[in-house]
């Protein structure tokens, strides 16, 4: 174990490094860059042993992902905002053909108008793509969670894609000291890449074809679906097994901090994580009892911890970096969704940080003191909020 | 490849694939993205090639099989012939990007494009490959004339202008020829692109007894001309000695009864100059 | 009992020659051997491919000096009839004939 000072992004190249890959397909957008140029790097100088295609197009990259895996390597590449959606009909493709890539995901706002700042929205609007999704909260964690994807995808029972997001700039251009685990402990921990198929020539095959309606379309996307609820208990086993072999311990599909006879939780995606277990602290110093929880997969989504944090509480407040223009921000409306029936515990969005607008301990006091009120009075005033608009007084 | 398959009669891209296979041999892999060739394997469970298959989205082929190509590198099977068979749309169209990515890149793979002229696994739209004064669904004629009227998009010429080390225009009717070239190509590292010219009984409205001979007309005419350029120098290989008029040609396909004289004239015009154009490419390329 | 397939993603391994797609015919290919000079220019243009080798005593051959080579026979159970080896054929050693009336001679 070797202590680093990296960024975000190369925390994500270094992880990346270490599980092997033997294709890189790699497209530049910002803030991702620097994590394939930081690749690109390694493997001139020959610390990296792999084949790094350098693409037209993000569309590109992962089709030239989908087919190197197909033909039986690990695969990487990484990407942001609207590099990421215009991968979108290859990432239903990759998780379709059931091949285990893992990509960096570095969240950046969608134009217009044109913001390169941390947002959301470009991972959330691939949530129904059939990837695993982890949002990190620190550069331990994108380097960590790159090797443990791998781990959990190639299992034969799962064969699911992962995105590792990280939040722009706050993470990807932020330097920080990380543990950079020794090549042969995660040579050990991963083991040599076993596809469960391929494309070889002495058993030739035709990978995808044509399925009419009465054939088993329906039962692959079961299989898939299957899939994606067994990797909750796998993320859990390689969580626990990362944690004993690498001494850090993540706590499977949610971070939660403080919450034990909390008043109020407030859930979240990524860096406003660490902010607001910051200001857990400060609020409990004063006696105000409240909580976080940290969602870190929002793929498979993590139904039976969210049920569980919603018994511990009065009230709780989702936090989302991004919104979806119907009710409520993702995070927010699964989390009701799968409260229903389940809690009558009062939610309510928070919609916050979109286009990298600064999330500061100071309006995460705000939010954590609206939301105890809420919990005062047992009901929310409305259940969506936008925080910290121009001219807002309530949150200024 | 085996029978069995769902191709429509007398389908001009099956031949193709026959003789690319035929030249290719077994260590091949191969990638399709929607076209007609990805449901003439047939429904799932069945394949009708006898060669790994690995389906691609419309537009990604070149991608594909640059990924192909350097995990198949990655795992010491450099000698794997690695081959994107996609048509006219996926690749002058939608394609075209993903292509010129890969060819520009150099990875040793080949891209064939049976090229039958328009889209026609989705009934017959027109595309960039289209020829002039065609009939397609989307240039339906109707009381305006909406045909075809652009020149067909030279795929061959723009991969010339990429520099790599192969390029060569093909056909059905011309077997041979066409084995020849594939055999050629595989000798040679780096990217090699080939055209070949499919004639589609469905959409060029024939009877499906024509294709053969509608295809070996389109280069007795100079409608389809056969060359190769061998790292930029051009060598056309099958030479018309007395080409004939296209009416010859456009007479046997409905897509182009509609023309008049004088459209078959601009039409004629057109097939000239890019003739006389390539011969003296291939005059130029050849000098010293 | 829910029947899932055993694999993850679709994997076509079956062989297509399961599909009898001689079924789609209208006119059949028939071939004239007193005429046939087993050129193979069928077998060389057939789409699907449904033209196959046979040996050369399977039919007498028209010319001495054609003997030594092999004949070809159509395997209808997948040729589409599209004609193509019919209008290739450069000694006219193929006929198409309408399946109907096929049936009415064998019938007959």
């Amino acid at each position: 174990m070797v202590k680093m000072i990296l960024t975000g992004n190369e925390s994500a190249a270094w992880g990346a490094r270490l599980s092997r890959p033997k294709v890189i397909a790699a497209y530049p957008i910002t803030p991702q860059t620097s994590i394939i140029e930081t690749i690109a790097e390694f493997i001139a100088n020959g610390e990296m042993d792999a084949r790094y295609i350098r693409v037209e197009s993000e569309h590109s990259a992962m089709a030239a992902c989908i087919a190197a895996q197909n033909t039986g390597v690990r695969t990487f590449t990484a990407t942001s905002a609207h590099g990421l959606t215009l991968m979108h009909e290859l990432l239903i493709w990759a998780s379709g053909a059931r091949l285990p890539i893992v990509m960096s995901v570095v969240n950046r706002a969608m134009a217009p108008p044109w913001s390169v700042w941390t947002d959301q929205l470009d991972s959330m609007a691939q949530r129904d793509t059939g990837w695993m999704q982890i949002y990190t909260e620190n550069n331990q964690e994108v380097l960590d969670s790159i090797i443990i994807s791998y781990k959990v995808g190639e299992k034969h029972h799962i064969l699911l894609p992962t995105m590792v997001m990280e939040d722009a700039f706050i993470l990807s251009h932020t330097s920080e000291p990380v543990d950079v685990p020794e090549q042969k402990m995660v040579d050990d921990f991963l083991g040599e890449y076993e596809p469960a198929f391929k494309l070889d020539p002495d058993d030739p095959a035709g990978f995808g074809s044509l399925i009419m309606p009465e054939g088993p379309y329906m039962e692959f996307r079961y299989k898939m679906a299957l899939a994606m609820d067994a990797a909750r208990e796998e993320i859990r086993k390689v969580s626990q097994e990362f944690g004993e072999v690498f001494g850090r311990y993540y706590p499977g599909l949610v971070e939660e901090y403080r919450t034990e006879d909390a008043d109020a939780i407030m859930l979240v995606l990524g860096t406003i994580g660490s902010t607001a277990k910051d200001v857990v602290d400060r609020m409990r110093e004063k006696g105000k009892k409240v909580g976080l929880a940290r969602v870190r997969y929002f793929r498979p989504f993590p139904f039976e911890e969210i049920r569980e944090i919603a018994k511990k509480a009065d009230m709780l407040g989702v936090v989302d970096r991004s919104y979806t223009f119907g009710y409520g921000a993702n995070l927010y409306a699964e989390t009701k969704s799968v409260l229903y029936g389940h809690s009558d515990v009062p939610v309510k969005n928070y919609v916050m940080g979109l286009g990298g607008r600064d999330i500061t301990p100071e309006i995460v006091e705000k939010v954590f003191d609206d939301m105890l009120k809420i919990a005062r009075e047992g009901q929310v005033d409305r259940e969506i909020e936008w925080v910290g608009l121009h001219g807002d007084e309530r949150w200024s | 490849m085996l029978p069995g398959h769902t191709a429509c009669l007398g389908c001009g891209a099956t031949i193709a694939m026959r003789y690319v296979l035929k030249a290719l041999g077994k260590n091949t892999i191969l990638s399709i993205p929607a076209c007609c060739w990805a449901v003439i394997p047939g429904v799932y469970p069945h394949r009708t090639l006898d060669v790994p298959l690995l389906y691609t989205a419309f537009e990604v082929t070149g991608a594909a099989i640059s990924g192909i190509r350097e995990a198949l590198n990655a795992l010491g099977k450099e000698d794997v012939n690695v081959v994107g068979f996609a048509g006219d749309g996926g690749t002058a169209d939608i394609g075209l990007q993903a292509l010129s990515g890969a060819v520009e890149r150099g990875h040793n793979i080949f891209y064939i494009m049976y090229d039958n002229e328009a889209y026609m696994n989705t009934g017959i739209q027109r595309s960039g490959s289209t020829p002039m004064g065609a009939w397609t669904t989307t240039t339906p004629g109707g009381k305006k004339r909406m045909y075809k009227w652009e020149p067909k998009k030279s795929v061959a010429e723009i991969m010339v202008a990429h520099n790599i080390p192969y390029v060569a225009t093909a056909t059905i009717a011309y077997p041979e020829d066409l084995i020849a070239k594939i055999k050629k190509a595989k000798e040679i590292k780096g990217p090699k692109f080939i055209q070949i010219l499919s004639p589609c009984p469905t959409g060029w409205r024939h009877s499906p007894d024509k294709t053969v001979e509608i295809s070996r007309l389109a280069v007795q005419t100079n409608m389809f001309p056969l060359y190769e350029v061998v790292n930029g120098t051009y060598r056309i290989t099958v030479k018309p000695k007395n080409p004939k008029p296209i009416k010859e040609y456009l007479r046997l396909q409905g897509r182009f009864r509609h023309l008049t004289d004088e459209e078959i004239e601009m039409i004629q015009r057109e097939v000239d100059k890019r003739w006389k154009e390539l011969l003296k490419k291939e005059r130029c390329s050849n000098e010293d | 009992m829910v029947v899932l397939p055993e694999e993850p993603t679709p994997i076509a391994k079956v062989p297509s020659t399961e599909n009898k797609t001689g079924g789609w015919r209208t006119f059949r290919p028939r071939i004239i051997y007193e005429k046939c000079i087993r050129c193979y220019i069928c077998w060389k243009f057939c789409p699907e491919p449904a033209i196959e080798f046979d040996s050369p005593d399977a039919h007498p051959a028209p010319k001495p000096a054609l003997a030594k080579f092999d004949t070809v026979k159509i395997n209808y159970d997948y040729c589409k009839g599209c004609g193509i080896c019919a209008n290739e054929c450069p000694v006219n050693a193929i006929e198409m004939v309408l399946e109907e009336s096929i049936e009415e001679e064998e019938a007959d």
